[in-house]
């Protein structure tokens, strides 16, 4: 990926050479780089091995689960892995991932030569890893890493060594990278478009993260604004959360969730954006219902401000607050389920073929679906008080968040692979990763609704023994999965080291170029693109 | 699309990595602060010192940057759109205290007092306590502990904080005229503007440092005299911080206004630091209103 390539663009002709540079030598050049792919790599490599240190730790949640009693390690600890898994994998992973993704392909999907705000860009990719250093840093403190769980409610977090003053400046550092990010891709789009893509004619993956992008904006001071007043109650007297003396624990729920519930929809938003994406070229047809599919976001988005008390139904809400966030919440079964049927009637009588990009793809359309029925059991608020804290939450968001934002992410990598490189991944393997992963992944969460159902609470190190059987079903899938995981790096590696050889062309996917700007440059693509901005534009995806 | 044809793109920046390297010195710092560590207070200052140093280093660069006229409109208008957006999410940040003010004072403080879902609360916990407001909450809390009947006076309206209103939007009357005298050209007019401008600031942080000092040594009103306190400084303090930082953007613009800077029609420097000064007197009418009226 650190090829040098002379700049060439066959489809323009008033091409600029003063542009035309290509990156500079060494390492420093990764460290003050301004360039939309240089960044785009970045976020996408740290987001790699944060995946591996995120599911490291989830290995040593799955091997202490794996007979009832306590094996491996202190009750402690293991409260701090799920605490610091959960935290590693949303605000080092998967987020830093897709904003990876944002980098390198919203510019060349709209025809524009850099985002909006250059510098601020490479601001917020190391603010990310400050706050990442400064998240890791806990693990070897005094008392502990946080363990209070990732959504650290007081009292519990307030007991917390240490750390906690550390974890709440992450935040601020994590939440600072993200406006920042979201800010440049909001510039971006609605200033750097080439003129022919008007708004309804951008591929979905750029519609998504606009209003992604609105999403992070609106909720990320508010939950720096949590924080804040966490640190405030533990170091300076105040009692926002302390009912003694007039405050509400239950105040910081609803403001956690305020930020909370948009901010799983900040993970799963471009996430229906890649897929929607990547079925039309597979499927070889246009996408079905390309402005209900924007429209759907939308009102997702909208939806998600609105129903955040449904993490919180057993906290003690007066009824007619539990009857409306209920009712709000299964609102936004409707949109989804637009999308979902969008997707399907794309792939109907389509011409299919199942590459590896395809696979992944297909498998999150019906595993993101059960995920969101399952989330729909648990909005009928009488239910809930059932499932409340237990297994079946975890196997719920994890059905929306592994086999959904987590496989589309491989299967982004898969399709972007080549145009980023210019190599072709091997597909044997690719397809290996897929059938294991997705196989495994079924033995991993799937088992976790029964355990749920018969009433194992979550975040907790040891079991009654009736839950053992499903247990080790679940760890034995957790163990396959994370194996497996290491055939996706190794495809990377291997793809940028020159993969299986052959030279790809600059549509890569057949007929790609009908789909998307980023099929009609070079393979790799070069270190600028769209220095003067394409006069027409694909059309297929619409 | 000619706009298109020039857009400038920087390549290689050094600043921003290493104010963020002096952001985060100065936030470990801080937590080892608190941590009652003794090298937390050397770090806070030493990785301030670097990120404000790095900062100015960055904001001296895009100033020279634009007087040369490297900036196109294109590139313009993506500065004015990360300036609003950035002022969007300072306004969610507000929103947040406010919502808790609102949240205690018409929900938690009434359900202590047994109302609603609040009356086994009462019945168990603290059965003499009656909702009211202001309030330090049942174990009458006074600098964070119980106490059997800590009292505490809440700030009137009337004093310092009408004045103090009466200072914020005289300023921005003064910001506005100033953005007159430059986009007719008069620089006179400008200068005059913004020194008006910091001056009314900065005697606006004046005033609300005496309030604070009274509050504390004269009234028992403290972070920790419960929710009233809680909220009341953690309002007015981020308000105040705000304001601090508002005139020094503005001092900043001063600075560059007198040694020539901006034209009447390309002057993004001034405009951002316009519309975040409007902001901030917004803010400070929302506080006026539901933290010292209401």
């Amino acid at each position: 990926m650190s090829a040098v390539i002379a700049e060439h663009d066959e489809h323009d002709e008033h091409h600029h050479d003063d542009h035309a540079h290509g990156p500079d030598k060494g390492l420093l050049r990764w460290i003050v780089t301004t360039n939309h792919k240089d960044i785009g790599t970045l976020y996408l490599f740290f987001a790699l091995a944060m995946f591996f240190v995120g599911g490291s730790m989830a290995m040593v949640i799955r091997a202490e689960l794996f007979e009832p009693g306590l094996q491996f390690v202190e009750p402690q600890f293991f409260n701090s892995m799920t605490t610091m898994h959960a935290l590693v994998m949303v605000f080092g992973a998967v987020m830093p991932a897709f904003v990876g993704l944002a980098n390198w392909m919203i510019p060349m999907m709209i025809g524009a030569p850099d985002m909006a705000l250059p510098r601020m860009n490479n601001m917020s990719f190391w603010m990310l890893v400050a706050g990442v250093l400064l998240l890791a840093s806990t693990l070897f403190m005094e008392g502990g890493a946080p363990a209070a769980g990732w959504t650290l409610y007081p009292p519990l977090v307030l007991q917390t060594g240490k750390a906690l003053p550390f974890a709440i400046f992450s935040v601020h550092l994590l939440g600072i990278s993200s406006i920042m990010g979201a800010i440049n891709i909001i510039a971006t789009i609605f200033n750097m478009r080439a003129p022919a893509m008007t708004l309804m004619k951008m591929p979905l993956f750029v519609w998504t993260w606009l209003i992604t992008a609105f999403l992070l904006i609106a909720v990320m001071p508010v939950f720096a604004g949590a924080v804040t007043m966490l640190l405030t109650d533990k170091f300076y007297n105040t009692s926002f959360f302390d009912a003694a003396g007039g405050g509400d624990p239950v105040l910081y729920q609803h403001i956690f969730w305020f930020f909370g519930h948009p901010e799983v929809y900040i993970m799963i938003l471009p996430t229906f954006g890649v897929a929607s994406t990547i079925i039309p070229v597979f499927a070889r047809k246009p996408l079905f219902g390309y402005s209900s599919m924007v429209y759907a976001t939308a009102s997702i988005a909208f939806l998600s401000f609105i129903v955040w008390a449904h993490h919180m139904f057993t906290v003690g809400m007066p009824i007619a607050g539990e009857l409306y966030f209920m009712y709000a919440t299964m609102l936004i079964a409707i949109p989804t389920g637009v999308k979902v049927f969008n997707w399907t009637a794309t792939m109907w009588k389509g011409a299919m073929t199942f590459e590896t990009p395809m696979l992944f793809s297909i498998s999150f359309v019906v595993l993101f679906t059960m995920g969101g029925f399952t989330g729909l059991m648990m909005s009928i608020a009488p239910s809930d008080f059932q499932y409340h804290d237990t297994y079946f939450i975890v196997a719920h968001f994890h059905y929306t968040l592994v086999p959904a934002s987590i496989f589309i992410l491989m299967a982004a990598a898969y399709y972007w692979l080549p145009k980023w490189t210019g190599h072709m991944y091997n597909e044997k393997i690719g397809q290996l990763h897929f059938w294991l992963s997705v196989v495994s992944v079924n033995i991993l969460f799937f088992p976790q609704h029964f355990l749920g159902l018969a009433g194992m609470p979550r975040r907790i190190p040891d079991y009654a023994v009736q839950f053992a059987d499903w247990n080790m079903i679940s760890s034995i899938g957790g163990f396959i999965f994370g194996a497996s995981q290491l055939l996706f790096l190794y495809v990377v590696i291997d793809t940028i080291k020159g993969g299986t050889g052959e030279k790809v062309s600059d549509e890569v996917w057949e007929d790609a170029h009908k789909h998307g700007l980023e099929w009609t440059i070079p393979s790799p693509a070069p270190y600028h693109t769209f220095t003067t901005p394409p006069t027409s534009i694909p059309t297929e995806h619409i | 699309m000619s706009a298109h044809d020039t857009y400038y793109i920087p390549h290689k920046a050094t600043w921003p990595v290493l104010a963020t390297a002096g952001l985060m010195t100065f936030l470990a710092g801080f937590a080892n602060y608190l941590n009652h560590s003794s090298i937390g207070s050397p770090m806070m200052m030493l990785g301030f010192a670097f990120f404000i140093v790095m900062l100015a280093g960055w904001f001296t660069l895009q100033s020279t940057e634009s007087e040369s006229g490297m900036y196109n409109a294109q590139v313009g208008i993506s500065f004015r759109m990360g300036m609003m957006w950035f002022i969007f999410s300072e306004i969610m940040f507000f929103a947040v205290f406010f919502g808790s003010l609102w949240y205690t004072r018409n929900l938690s403080v009434p359900w202590l007092g047994g109302e609603g879902i609040g009356a086994a609360t009462k019945e168990f916990l603290w059965p003499e306590f009656e909702a009211h407001w202001p309030t330090n909450g049942p174990a009458k809390l006074i600098n964070g502990l119980p106490t059997k009947d800590g009292e505490f006076e809440p700030m009137g309206a009337w004093g310092l904080p009408l004045l103090n209103t009466l200072i914020l939007l005289t300023s921005g009357v003064t910001c506005t005229w100033a953005h007159h005298g430059l986009l007719a050209n008069k620089r006179d007019q400008l200068i005059k503007g913004l020194i008006a401008t910091v001056a009314l600031g900065f005697l606006f942080v004046t005033f609300q440092a005496i309030e604070y000092h009274e509050a504390y040594t004269e009234m028992g009103l403290t972070l920790g005299s419960g929710i009233y306190g809680s909220t009341f400084f953690m309002l007015t303090g981020f308000h105040g911080f705000h304001v601090c930082v508002g005139a020094i953007i503005l001092s900043v613009v001063l600075f560059r206004s007198s040694r020539g800077h901006f034209k009447p029609e390309n002057h993004f420097a001034f405009e951002a630091a316009a519309w975040y000064w409007h902001f901030v007197d917004v803010v400070w009418l929302g506080l006026f209103i539901f933290v010292y009226l209401m």
